[in-house]
């Protein structure tokens, strides 16, 4: 493997582990919020019980979690230099403002919160719950703003003498519909992520016959948040499928495994992909395939008889109306033309900047930025480059949805069940099912995020920089060092801290004794 | 204000020492820190245009160089 291998995999490890933790932070903060609120209206002791229980919960996941995507920007300034000066304010920003946030307002309510249900009014402490929700939200948007930014960079304009993309709207960058989609696909996942974990303890504690009316309090909080998070993701995802048709194409083909597109194409529900297919053989994508016609159209374009491209037709820059009339646009060929246009230009630039002839760089500078869109092309060496790793995409997208489809039944059936049945949560499958369900929604979670940043592999900014021209002149050796430190340190550590999450959870709604 | 920062001390203060499970939180958290910037950070994520070069614009200069000489330019014709 190379070093862009070996920086992928270690980004993909850290990102991973820390996304292990942030959507359960995201949500169950604000089951906490929903919890406290009802203690503060009813003042019933029982509330109090429950809300603490959740709420030491959310501490150690908070706690547990807490610094590391720290290790994300140290990897940007090691393994991704070229990228992390490139991109310049534009994700610096964002980044910072999560930074401050994260420290004054989470930090300080978080305190409150744990440290001062003696110290401060109900009404203070609920207020400082909320903040917290709603802190760490906020951190969360920025983060998935700046994420937002490199799969459609947009509100910058690049500067060939800074070598950094100067941002020239705030508000297209923050507010892009990307941006915005994701946010809500991402932030209200939490919300689903936390009310499965709810149920699932709390039918842990139901299969242990232990604090019943708690734990059935717990179950309608924790289905109500899950079946509204889920509601807005799916609703999110929807709006979010529609960007990635239109600014990623490349990505969606390999979320369906689809190298010929057509009018009215359909969606692959399930599917094994046929491992000797390639961009270069006329083989079979699929082994087996079950298929909704005209499925992908509609999810792409909101219209059943729209034309989506395959991986072929984008490479070879081919579009079709409705009608099925083939229609040219820029095959990557071309962009890889414009591109190395844009990188002569920057070549020339470099040269007339060392002389200081500023005529030289005012006609290189609008050169570059007449075939900017394109720069990143002028990288590649083949058109065959710029398709991301299709199974893992393919697979990672199928697991996503049919997860996601799963725990939507769960949570309406739970919602349901506590209301209409609540005799089944005494059944030991139906435990056993909203246990296992907290693996589940964990590996929904997951395969979103691994379908999103594989499929749209190799850029690193979509179409302006791919991720072998943004690594820093480092060795593997010192790549694969860290990754190693990385699996096995923080192996170590989760499985030292989750023993501290499971303690909390089998003391159950008992508050553990104050230490004197 | 004396007394909203006395106040405020001991709200972490109390906090922290009637803690249960939270102290062997906090002596993991402390491990993970210390890995990550005692070692990690020192030893192995160095800021690597920010530690090569003393100025702004030398770092400008060496990102384009590495962006040309990266580029395809040259394998094309």
């Amino acid at each position: 493997m190379s070093v862009v291998d070996w920086s992928r995999a270690q980004f993909a490890l850290t990102a991973m582990y820390h996304w292990l933790f942030v959507p359960l932070t995201l949500g169950l903060s604000v089951i906490v919020g929903i919890m406290e609120t009802i203690y503060y209206r009813t003042r019933s002791s029982e509330w109090l019980k429950i809300t603490k229980f959740w709420m030491s919960l959310f501490g150690i996941n908070f706690a547990i979690g807490v610094a590391t995507g720290i290790i994300l920007e140290f990897e940007f300034g090691t393994n991704w230099s070229n990228y992390s000066w490139f991109v310049g304010d534009i994700f610096g920003a964002p980044l910072a403002i999560e930074g401050i946030l994260a420290f004054f307002m989470e930090a300080t309510f978080i305190a409150v919160m744990f440290f001062g249900w003696q110290k401060v009014s109900p009404r203070f402490h609920l207020a400082s719950t909320w903040l917290t929700a709603l802190g760490a939200s906020i951190s969360a948007i920025w983060i998935l703003v700046a994420n937002a930014w490199m799969q459609y960079p947009a509100g910058m304009e690049f500067d060939p003498a800074q070598m950094r993309n100067v941002m020239v709207s705030f508000t297209d960058v923050a507010l892009s519909p990307v941006a915005i989609h994701k946010i809500i696909h991402t932030v209200w996942s939490g919300w689903t992520l936390s009310g499965v974990f709810v149920i699932g303890v709390s039918c842990w504690l139901l299969m242990r016959n232990r604090h019943r009316d708690e734990a059935i309090k717990s179950i309608k909080i924790g289905a109500w948040v899950g079946v509204v998070g889920m509601l807005v993701t799916l609703w999110g995802g929807d709006s979010s499928a529609v960007d990635v048709a239109r600014y990623q194409p490349m990505k969606l083909a390999a979320m369906e495994g689809l190298y010929e597109g057509s009018c009215g194409q359909e969606i692959v529900a399930f599917g094994i992909l046929n491992p000797e297919k390639t961009v270069t053989n006329d083989a079979d994508p699929y082994l087996f395939k079950i298929a909704l016609p005209k499925g992908l159209s509609f999810l792409a374009n909101h219209d059943f008889d729209s034309f989506v491209p395959g991986i072929n037709d984008l490479i070879d820059g081919v579009e079709k109306t409705p009608g099925g009339e083939t229609v040219k646009v820029v095959s990557y060929a071309e962009r890889m033309e414009r591109g190395k246009l844009s990188h002569e230009a920057l070549r020339r630039f470099d040269a007339a900047y060392t002389t200081g002839d500023e005529a030289g760089m005012e006609s290189a500078a609008a050169e570059i930025k007449a075939n900017y869109a394109d720069f990143g092309y002028g990288y590649l060496n083949s058109a065959e480059e710029a398709v991301p790793p299709v199974a893992i995409t393919f697979y990672s997208f199928h697991i996503m949805v049919l997860t996601g489809g799963y725990l939507l039944l769960f949570l309406l059936f739970a919602l349901w069940a506590v209301y209409r049945r609540e005799t089944l949560f005494s059944k030991s499958w139906l435990q056993w099912v909203a246990i296992l369900s907290i693996a589940v929604v964990w590996i929904c979670s997951e395969a979103g995020w691994i379908t999103a940043e594989v499929g749209r592999q190799p850029w690193i900014i979509q179409d302006i920089m791919p991720a072998s021209a943004a690594i820093s002149d480092i060795t593997v050796s010192s790549v694969v060092t860290t990754f190693w430190m990385f699996a096995v340190v923080f192996t170590g550590l989760l499985a030292a801290e989750m023993c501290i999450m499971v303690k909390r959870i089998r003391q159950g709604f008992d508050t553990p004794a104050v230490k004197k | 204000m004396k007394n909203f920062l006395t106040r405020a001390f001991h709200l972490y203060y109390d906090g922290f020492r009637e803690m249960t499970l939270g102290k062997k939180l906090w002596a993991l958290i402390a491990v993970k820190l210390l890995i990550m910037f005692g070692v990690l950070k020192l030893f192995f994520f160095p800021d690597l245009l920010e530690s090569n070069y003393d100025n702004d614009d030398d770092r400008a200069n060496a990102v384009r160089n590495t962006l040309v000489t990266r580029s395809n330019i040259d394998n094309q014709k």
